[in-house]
């Protein structure tokens, strides 16, 4: 009774944080934790086997699954604040709030008695007692679900899978590309630069300095330079000699 | 076990009240999996309360649906986002014309 006292407060701020946060991937944080405390519930609840599979398929893999479709989709791609329906969000809150107060004024009205309590069904354990269920009375259901979890795995294939619309590029035709480059606009034939390796700096971040001691900006990732995190190179050397001594002769 | 019945009821309108607010579709299969645990903690409950493992078993294969029902969503979540480059149900409404 105390892990449902400690966890029911905790479990209603994180399902309403879900109501009011703006990045999906808190929302999907938020329902992690619902998501575990709804399984030690589970564990209070006399349903330990229910407790495991809540953790590894609720919180391991479906939660996942969003946090990856996340990353696809864009991490920052936030609600919009504009109402396609005028006043939807209040009419939602007032018809939310009725149907909350109605179930809950409605469950609180019935008695329950005194729980009968799983003591008796879990005797042999809880495994043991789901299984003989499931493979006797519910063996049907079972069956359907193995082909429903079938058809959903296709499903996902097909509506995910995309026709290649060009020829894959092939090691020949990229060598052929390479030179046909070179042949109308001089492009040079070989790998791209690596990036400069310094006696403070070899980071892929800093780029290499061409002869004259400029940076040469082909040889760091143009991910990089559109972030803008693009280290500095180490100044022209000989500068960098005489900064070297002006330091060491005031010292 | 009154209690954990309306904190089930609570999660479900919480949920609920999600699908209908929120306008990026990632949040609002969210809370549609908010929905199914309330529901799931309402059926685990009453299999406590009348002393027979049926209720889990039913919480059980709720999750095995949740699991089929997130992996063919996403999917078409996916296939929508590729084509309207958004995530917002609202932009899916090329039927309404």
């Amino acid at each position: 009774m105390i892990a449902f006292w400690v966890l029911a407060p905790l479990m209603v701020i994180a399902a309403l944080g879900i109501l009011f946060v703006r990045k999906p991937v808190h929302a999907a944080l938020l329902l992690a934790v619902v998501m575990v405390s709804l399984a030690v519930l589970y564990l209070a609840l006399e349903a330990p086997f229910l407790f495991v599979v809540q953790i590894i398929v609720y919180t391991g893999a479906i939660l996942m699954l969003f946090l990856f479709v996340m990353m696809m989709v864009g991490v920052d791609a936030s609600d919009s604040l504009v109402e396609t329906i005028r006043g939807q969000r209040l009419l939602a809150a007032v018809g939310g709030l009725a149907l909350g107060l109605v179930l809950v004024i409605g469950v609180a009205q019935m008695a329950l008695g005194t729980a009968v309590g799983l003591e008796d069904a879990n005797k042999d354990g809880n495994i043991q007692g789901l299984a003989n269920i499931i493979f006797s009375r519910y063996v049907f259901a079972f069956e359907v679900t193995s082909a429903l979890l079938i058809t959903a795995a296709m499903g996902a294939m097909v509506l995910a899978h995309r026709e290649r619309l060009t020829p894959k590029p092939t090691q020949a035709s990229i060598a052929a590309d390479k030179v046909k480059a070179y042949a109308e606009r001089g492009a040079h034939l070989g790998p791209l630069p690596p990036p400069g390796v310094f006696a403070r700096h070899n980071a892929v971040d800093t780029p290499a300095l061409l002869p004259d001691g400029t940076p040469a900006e082909v040889s760091v990732s143009r991910t990089l330079a559109a972030r803008g995190v693009v280290r500095q190179p180490p100044r022209d050397v000989e500068e960098h000699v005489e900064q070297q001594l002006e330091q060491g002769g005031e010292r | 076990m009154t209690e954990y019945v309306v904190l089930s009821a609570i999660l479900f309108t919480i949920g609920a009240v999600g699908v209908l607010v929120r306008r990026n579709a990632i949040v609002v299969f969210m809370c549609v999996e908010l929905m199914l645990n309330a529901c799931n903690l309402a059926l685990v409950t009453f299999a406590k309360q009348h002393g027979n493992l049926d209720g889990q078993v039913a919480a059980f294969f709720v999750m095995v649906v949740a699991a089929a029902e997130v992996v063919v969503g996403l999917a078409i979540i996916m296939t929508i986002f590729r084509t309207r480059r958004s995530a917002s149900v609202d932009d899916a409404s090329l039927l309404k014309y």
